[in-house]
């Protein structure tokens, strides 16, 4: 019984430890940030949550012309792009260094321009 | 010129849930809001359907050859790209230039999406990425859009292309890319800004009036009610945003 006890508090030691050796362990991404400063919502927040943000604001915008809210890929680029490439995606760019590490697809900027400093639509003036 | 009120379902339910939040922060105590104010934006109300955009186009002032237009909406959509075979190529304004064989009267006008009330697009697209907004602009939502081309062939003016490779060079506000169907959008980026469309600003002429139609004030509606003006293949009656003159 003595034996059994041991047995499962050993048990229950590696399944408490199990997780935090997995986590000291394995390689993260090297995310930097370029701008520090306070984002739109804490890390923690932004990190679980971005993706349903710009999904809402992106239909709301799209949509029914709602513009200006605090949501917003340009924003994302203007404190994320990298200062050596400029971009968002790319090696070190700040989007695509988590979502590599995640395996999850990103193509935000497949159609949104990824670099920061583009110029913006009318910024030259229409006339020719 | 009324066009019935699009309540969309969509519009109805964020309508909706504005309302249940307003509610939500008036009835907490002072100083007690489940939205920080300090942090909320101030975004703009967005598209209303009391307004419906539309374009004079008077075909007498448009000069044979001059596509000062054409360039304004390339530079202002990031239309720079190079492409191999030119029948590939976007077009969301092109110019057409026209004669009647019987008279020798020659035409040039610039043709891009009409922006119907009644738009052939939407009804065909089995995504609902084809979408009239509110306001009567007709757009492309490229995040639903599938590619399958079926509103190209539905449109009678031609207004549609299709970007057949990869895009690097797009403008902040103007999102284009890979696998999607874009026309025109009366530059919806500069009219929520309260600007003209650039094809409408770059006109040497002044050929191009952009306004609403429902407001009986603006210049586009005063002039609709005072001198004759086309819709173009008005048989269709498919009462588009854009109208001619001269033609």
């Amino acid at each position: 019984m003595a034996l059994m006890k041991q047995a499962l508090v050993g048990f229950a030691a590696v399944l408490l430890l199990a997780p935090a050796l997995a986590v000291a362990g394995a390689p993260k991404p090297t995310v930097k940030i370029e701008n520090p400063g306070q984002c739109i919502a804490p890390a923690e927040e932004m990190r679980r949550n971005h993706m349903d943000m710009l999904k809402h604001q992106r239909d709301r915008t799209m949509r029914q012309g709602i513009r200006g809210e605090k949501a917003s890929l340009n924003e994302c680029i203007s404190c994320h792009a990298s200062k050596s490439s400029g971009s968002v995606t790319g090696k070190d760019g700040f989007c695509q260094e988590c979502h590599s590490y995640a395996a999850v697809k990103l193509d935000c900027w497949d159609c949104h321009q990824p670099k920061a400093g583009q110029k913006h639509a009318g910024a030259a003036g229409a006339k020719p | 010129m009324n066009e019935p009120q699009d309540k969309s379902r969509r519009g109805f339910i964020g309508t909706a849930a504005v309302g249940t939040a307003g509610l939500g922060i008036a009835a907490l105590a002072p100083g007690l809001h489940l939205i920080q104010v300090s942090q909320a934006d101030t975004p703009t109300q967005g598209a209303s359907s009391t307004v419906r955009w539309g374009m004079l186009i008077d075909t007498t002032k448009c000069a044979s050859g001059c596509d000062a237009c054409v360039k304004a909406c390339n530079t202002e959509n990031g239309i720079v790209e190079t492409v191999k075979d030119a029948r590939q190529g976007a077009q969301w304004i092109r110019k057409i230039e026209l004669k009647d064989p019987k008279n020798g009267r020659e035409h040039s006008l610039p043709m891009m999406c009409q922006h119907c009330a009644n738009p052939p697009c939407v009804d065909v697209c089995p995504t609902g990425a084809s979408m009239k907004r509110a306001d009567g602009i007709v757009l492309v939502d490229r995040h639903i859009c599938i590619g399958c081309r079926y509103c190209m062939m539905a449109c009678p003016y031609k207004a549609r292309s299709f970007v057949h490779q990869p895009l690097t060079e797009q403008n902040p506000e103007v999102p284009r890319g890979l696998g999607c169907v874009e026309s025109c959008t009366f530059c919806v980026q500069r009219v929520d800004k309260g600007l003209k469309p650039a094809c409408a600003e770059a006109c040497p002429e002044g050929a191009m009036t952009f306004g609403d139609l429902n407001d009986p004030n603006s210049e586009i509606a005063q002039r609709l009610a005072r001198e004759a003006s086309t819709q173009v293949r008005a048989d269709l009656k498919l009462n588009t945003g854009v109208r001619y003159q001269g033609i």
